[in-house]
Order: structure tokens, then C-alpha cells, then sequence
């Protein structure tokens, strides 16, 4: 890890270019996926503009689930080719991503929800997802420091298993993809803000940042959770409302939990990393807001809901807490694709609290509807013009609390 | 939770106790194209900045109230029964 990494840090800053064909709103996985998979495919006068560091979005500070259990066909078919992209990442950049896939379990506490999960195991299963519903007996062997007995307030009934889901460093996946993008040529400028978009007869011809203007024909916006801001520039309103999510992490422990856990009822997720710490999470915090502040009542309600499944971690102490913010749409599922009214002005949105794992699977099949100009039938249900022909893409029940 | 509303009629309460209702939006007329009534159901200014939008007061008086926020901090400017709505953004006025 060290090698690559005093490498990365030596990278010379690059001059930047007064225009570029591609110009990527956004130093996430999502812009810099996107911007590595157009080099690949030869398209290298590419530019990232990025208005802190790499990494400072969401692409940070996630809990770094990985899974394609979802509800719907469409999403199930979409995250299961990035899950594939992810187990073959660290080979491919050249760079240790630390994917773990110990598996992933979603406990049903009530009957109507051990019924959705056999829905979303069929559906699964359909698409040659490894997802299965199991029993307490079997989930004790895969988890045997959860409280499985008749006591707590919500008993587990079932789960729905997941292999190969499981959790992966973040930052390492931002650094890869970076790295190998700028040495194949892709300018990646941190601490570029853009602050306007300039149209020409209707069509992108560029953008205005805090280093000057940029001319460019294609404009992609990847700022996840800022996405309505930038959206705005170009005149486009979104059906989006951003939202803060939150997490924590304690101090260290002995390996004790494979799976990664997830409660809908309980409203909580947790994981062990492979450093032995948990990661701790929940849903969004309920009201629209881009400030980044952690609070009190989240620790407090999910450290409770965590000594509801594992008791045996009571007194383990917290060692940070921190948020993020998430761009939100009504049926949980991105918005990708061209924007029809504003020709060359490309999204990559809507992320929500789901899209880290999405990155790989986004960055290659946007940047193969930039390079070739049509759209890739993977992407086809998540293009904007779903909400006026009211074609939603229902994945809440998957979505909400397990990200 | 993390900040305090002020409630017309109880004052000033956590976070917690109220209901985030969304921004303030203008309904369209009834005959107004589907593409119209499609905006006015999904899309939204979702600003980084101050924002005007509903609040229920769940755990208390049970009325719902118009609050002028900071999306970016989280202040409260003002709050009140009704509020008007911010001209800037193309969809303040539907
Ligand atoms: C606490 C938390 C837990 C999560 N857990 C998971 C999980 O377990 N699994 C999962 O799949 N997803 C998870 N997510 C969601 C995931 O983090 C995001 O969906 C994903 O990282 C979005 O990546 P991105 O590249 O699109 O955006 P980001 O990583 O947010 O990057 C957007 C970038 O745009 C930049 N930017 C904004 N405005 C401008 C501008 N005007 N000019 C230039 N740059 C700008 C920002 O600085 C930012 O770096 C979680 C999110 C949070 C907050
Ligand atoms: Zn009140």
C-alpha cells in the first residue's frame, strides 16, 4: 500500500488546459470512474474538476457496502455488473481496494417482512444473483453473536442471505481509479469549483470555475449530493431533495461478525471492518439539507438499535462519528443519461445513500454513452424522462435502510 | 437532534418533534398539461441555501407551519403560519 500511495502523493499537480472535450463535475468514485473507462476507451481530453480533494463527497465517507440484492429487475441487473467489476478492481487498477466479501444478511423481525425478502430472493435468483432466504438456525452459524432468542422487543424470524455482498475501502477505490485515470492521460484538478455553466444555442459549450473558464462540448455532472446545484447552472430542475446520512465507527475488537447486518425495523446497519472496528449506520436524517454535522440523537438511537441485535457490545467505545449528504429520489434509483432540452449536458445522479457500490458499473457504461452516443440498455430505465412518463423504479424496500 | 425550530405556538422544540413537509411549491391550475402536473410532483430548487418549506409539529401542537432555513447550516431565519414564497428558481411559482 505505501508504494502506490507515495506515489500518488508525488503526482504532479497538472496545468490545466483551457478546453477539453469532457469536462466531469464531481472528484467522486462516479466522476472518476466515469473519466478512467473514457480513457480506456481513447477518449483522454478529459478533465475532472474537483472543488476540495478527491474523495471529499460522499465517495468518503460511506460505509462501504457492496451487494446487488436489490428489488427491482433493473437494479438487480445493474448493481450485479459492478459487484463483477469491483471482485476484478484491484487486479485491473493495479491498486489494493480491500474488497471482503464475508456476505450479507437482511433480518426480517415481522412476518410481512420475512415475505418481502422471499420476493427479493426470487428476483434475485432470476437474475443468477446467490441470494436466499435462511432460518435462525442458519443464520446463527453465520452470525452467532446476534441475539436470535424469542426476548428482544423485534425476535429475527429470517434472513435474506447475500455471499457475495460485503464491504470494501473507499478511499483505496478512489485513489485506484484516479491514479490509473491521470496516468493515461485524464487531468484531474482538486480545488476547482465550478461556479456557472455557459450554453451556446441551447448545447453545453462549457463551464466557469474558480480557476477561469473551461470550454467543453460534454459536461457530466457527478456531485451526487450538491447535483441540484450544478443541475441549476444548466437550467434543469431535478427530482431530487438532498439529504444527510450518518455514521459512526468504535474502537477496535477481535473479529467476531463476517456478515455485514442489516435491520429495516431497526432502522440501523453494521459491519467489521477487517481492522476490527464497527461501522455503524442508519437512514437519512429526515428533512433536506447539505450542512454536514453529526449529531447526538443519531449515536444515541443507533447505538441502542446495534445492542438490540449484538448485546454483547455494550461498552464499546466510539471513536468518531461524521456525515455526508445524499441526493435523494422518489424511487431510490439513479438518474442517468442525457438531459433531452440541454444537448451535451450529461447526469450521473441521484445516488442517494446507495452509490458507492454503483461506481464501477456507471463509470463504464456512461462513458460508453459519451464515447459512442447511445445509450447502453443497462442505463436505460434510469434516464430522466421516467418522471414525466411515470415509469418509477420502485426501490425502496430494498434501499432505504441497507445501503 | 441536531438543531431547534421555533414553533409559532410552542416555541422553541428539537428537530425530532416536527415533520419535514418539503419546500414550498405553488399547486397548478387543474387543467394544466400532465407535463406540468409531472414537475409539480417530482421535480424540485432543492437549494443550498435559504430555503422556505413545510414543518409539522407531530409531537406537539399538531399544526403545520412555514419555516425559513439555511439548507447549508441548518439555521432557522424565521418561522410563521405562512411565509411567501421565494420568487428565485424557476419553480417557486409552479
Ligand atoms: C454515511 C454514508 C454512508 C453510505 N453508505 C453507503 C454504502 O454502504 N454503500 C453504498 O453503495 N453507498 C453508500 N453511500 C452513498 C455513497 O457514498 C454515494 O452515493 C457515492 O459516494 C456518490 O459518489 P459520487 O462520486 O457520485 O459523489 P461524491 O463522492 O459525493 O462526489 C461529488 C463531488 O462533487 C464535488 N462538488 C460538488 N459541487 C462541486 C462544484 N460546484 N464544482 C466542483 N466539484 C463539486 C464534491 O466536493 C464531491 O467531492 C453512503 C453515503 C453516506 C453519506
Ligand atoms: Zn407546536
Amino acid at each position: 500500500m505505501i508504494g502506490p500511495l507515495r506515489r500518488w502523493r508525488v503526482m504532479r499537480p497538472q496545468q490545466r488546459k483551457s478546453s477539453y472535450d469532457v469536462v466531469i463535475v464531481g472528484g467522486g468514485v462516479h466522476g472518476l470512474a466515469i473519466a478512467y473507462e473514457l480513457a480506456r476507451r481513447g477518449v483522454r481530453d478529459v478533465a475532472v474538476l474537483e472543488k476540495q480533494y478527491i474523495g471529499a463527497g460522499g465517495s468518503g465517507r460511506n460505509t462501504a457496502i457492496i451487494r446487488s440484492n436489490y428489488r427491482t429487475p433493473e437494479g438487480v441487473a445493474f448493481y450485479d455488473e459492478s459487484v463483477r467489476i469491483y471482485e476484478g478492481l484491484a487486479v485491473e487498477l493495479g491498486f489494493n481496494v480491500l474488497f471482503s466479501q464475508h456476505g450479507h444478511l437482511t433480518l426480517a423481525h415481522t412476518d410481512a417482512a420475512v415475505a418481502g425478502l422471499r420476493v427479493r430472493a426470487e428476483v434475485n435468483q432470476l437474475q443468477g444473483v446467490d441470494s436466499v432466504v435462511i432460518d435462525r438456525d442458519e443464520i446463527r452459524k453465520i452470525a452467532p453473536a446476534l441475539d436470535l432468542s424469542d426476548h428482544p422487543r423485534y425476535p429475527i424470524h429470517a434472513a435474506l442471505f447475500h455471499p457475495p455482498g460485503g464491504i470494501i475501502r473507499h478511499d483505496a477505490v478512489v485513489w485506484g481509479y484516479a491514479r490509473r485515470a491521470q496516468e493515461m492521460g485524464v487531468h484531474i484538478h482538486q480545488g476547482v469549483e465550478v461556479t456557472a455553466i455557459d450554453l451556446a444555442d441551447g448545447r453545453i459549450a462549457g463551464v466557469q470555475t474558480t480557476d477561469g473558464p473551461i470550454r467543453a462540448g460534454t459536461v457530466v455532472n457527478a456531485t451526487a449530493g450538491w447535483a441540484s446545484t450544478i443541475a441549476a447552472m444548466a437550467g434543469v430542475r431535478l427530482p431530487i431533495v438532498t439529504h444527510p446520512l450518518q455514521a459512526l465507527v468504535t474502537e477496535p475488537l477481535k473479529p467476531f461478525l463476517d456478515p455485514v447486518l442489516v435491520s429495516a425495523t431497526l432502522h440501523v446497519y453494521v459491519s467489521q471492518t477487517d481492522r476490527g472496528e464497527l461501522v455503524i449506520g442508519a437512514e437519512i436524517d429526515p428533512y433536506a439539507s447539505y450542512s454536514h454535522r453529526s449529531t447526538l440523537a443519531f449515536m444515541e438511537t443507533s447505538a441502542a438499535h446495534v445492542l438490540e441485535l449484538l448485546p454483547s457490545v455494550a461498552g464499546v467505545r466510539v471513536l468518531r462519528q461524521w456525515a455526508g449528504i445524499c441526493d435523494m429520489t422518489p424511487d431510490f434509483s439513479p438518474i442517468i443519461g442525457p438531459v433531452p432540452d440541454v444537448p451535451g449536458f450529461i447526469l450521473d445522479v441521484g445516488w442517494g445513500t446507495y452509490g458507492f457500490k454503483a461506481g464501477p458499473v456507471a463509470g463504464r457504461r456512461v462513458a460508453e454513452l459519451i464515447a459512442t452516443g447511445t445509450t447502453p440498455p443497462v442505463l436505460a430505465p434510469f434516464s430522466i424522462e421516467r418522471f414525466a412518463t411515470g415509469s418509477l423504479i420502485g426501490e425502496k424496500a430494498a434501499a432505504a435502510v441497507s445501503h | 437532534m441536531s438543531f431547534l425550530i421555533d414553533c409559532p405556538l410552542c416555541g422553541p422544540r428539537e428537530t425530532g418533534e416536527y415533520r419535514y413537509g418539503g419546500e414550498l411549491q405553488t399547486r397548478p391550475l387543474p387543467d394544466s398539461p400532465v407535463s406540468t402536473w409531472s414537475a409539480y410532483l417530482y421535480e424540485r430548487t432543492n437549494v443550498a441555501g435559504i430555503e422556505r418549506a413545510w414543518w409539522f409539529h407531530r409531537a406537539g401542537c399538531r399544526r403545520w407551519f412555514q419555516v425559513e432555513r439555511d439548507t447549508r447550516t441548518n439555521e432557522v431565519i424565521r418561522v410563521g403560519w405562512t411565509l411567501p414564497a421565494l420568487t428565485t428558481g424557476a419553480g417557486a411559482d409552479g
